[in-house]
């Protein structure tokens, strides 16, 4: 566990400090946790796990300046995660109990396939035109954000800025997509 | 959407500017709720009129001490409940010791006088009926303000993160109350003051169970 920690606490302080490439890293390796840790809760709703992986990461990546570089990481990315499955079985009606405390097995390395989710392609497609077509952009022909922008007619600024909004959006329209 | 490509998404992002700390923003918050009671009392209630002589006294500043403290430790909550795995214990526990040390610090001053007319005017004050209602008046502004902030942090138990908000605020703003409100004893502040504290919490707590989900 220890190892693990040091490993994604270190990719995420790089992360935090601009290096793209430590942060994806670190998100496809929590990405692959929160697979394993949702997968072994959500038996018979496999179809689940996915999206919810992706709103967890959502979260994740929208949230982390409250995430205080002084304690753990895995414990803050577990607390995400556990707030996230609550939330989903709240939505569905779904009464279970989860220990606070397991967050060492969150970092158990199973790794199942992913699959492909779902809700946020449905959320995407609600999004306002330009939106959506910005983060097609970045998405899909790997475009810059200059790029993307310039494509759209604005400025990198204002494209960050826009992308902001859109991955916020399309958060809030995840969380409310099963309400 | 494949979870790669959500990834590359959020990498791009990774030089974006970052959002402040939840330290910064509960700051920041302080600073315009202080501002919006300050701006009620001096436009609405008015300073107290012996306010240069009683700033010379020890009793103006165990109140501000005693609101302040009580703010602070709403603060101590908050910042740790604004986080997903974050506990309030230490604010609570403050929060507790200040009172507790203000109401026995009333109790004392009520029961050396064995006189229960004068304990009764001394729990009464000038100004009992307005003074928690108007804590609660002065606090909204900040309250409404720091819970759109929380929002955007991360609490996982909106009810208690919502309260502590409330005692936050409420700290805040019954210090600046103290401008206006002409009370000198342990007796009143321990109860119409905490009371005011007490009731913007509870209002916390139930704006925060509604609105503090993400």
């Amino acid at each position: 566990m220890t190892d693990s920690e040091t490993r994604l606490k270190a990719l995420m302080l790089r992360g935090l400090d601009g290096d793209a490439a430590a942060y994806r890293e670190c998100l496809a390796l929590l990405g692959v946790r929160l697979r394993g840790y949702f997968g072994r809760r959500m038996s018979g709703a496999p179809g689940d796990v996915e999206d919810l992986v992706q709103e967890t990461l959502l979260a994740v990546h929208l949230k982390r300046s409250t995430w205080d570089s002084a304690q753990s990481f895995t414990v803050w990315a577990h607390a995400v995660a556990r707030y996230k499955l609550i939330d989903h079985w709240r939505r569905r009606r779904i009464r279970h109990a989860l220990p606070l405390d397991d967050h060492a097995e969150f970092l158990a390395a199973d790794e199942p396939d992913p699959g492909v989710g779902l809700e946020l392609s449905r959320a995407l497609e609600t999004l306002p035109d330009r939106q959506r077509r910005l983060v097609n952009d970045v998405k899909l022909t790997g475009l810059s954000l200059a790029e993307a922008g310039a494509r759209a007619g604005i400025s990198e600024g204002a494209a960050k800025v826009a992308l902001h909004r859109a991955l916020k959006a399309l958060a809030e329209r995840m969380r409310r997509a099963d309400g | 959407m494949r979870t790669d490509d959500l990834i590359d998404i959020l990498a791009s992002e990774a030089q974006g500017r970052r959002e402040a700390a939840p330290p910064r923003r509960l700051a920041v918050v302080a600073l315009l709720g202080a501002f919006a009671a300050l701006s009620l009392v001096l436009g609405w209630l008015h300073a107290r009129q012996d306010l240069a002589q009683a700033v010379l006294g020890p009793m103006f500043w165990m109140k501000a001490a005693y609101t302040g403290l009580l703010g602070l430790a709403g603060y101590l909550a908050v910042e740790r409940l604004s986080r997903p795995d974050g506990s309030g214990r230490r604010g609570w526990v403050v929060g507790a010791c200040v009172f507790a040390a203000c109401a026995v610090a009333g109790l004392y001053q009520a029961l050396v006088n064995t006189d229960v007319q004068a304990f009764l005017t001394m729990l009464q004050g000038y100004s009992w009926r307005s003074c928690s209602p108007r804590i609660v008046l002065l606090g909204l502004p900040m309250l409404g303000l720091g819970l759109w902030v929380l929002r955007g942090l991360a609490p996982t138990r909106p009810a208690l993160a919502g309260f502590a908000m409330g005692l936050f605020s409420g700290g805040v703003v019954a210090t600046v109350y103290g401008l206006h409100c002409p009370e000198h004893t342990f007796t009143f502040i321990a109860l119409w003051y905490s009371l005011g504290v007490l009731a913007l919490g509870l209002v916390g707590a139930l704006a925060g169970r509604l609105s503090l989900r993400w």
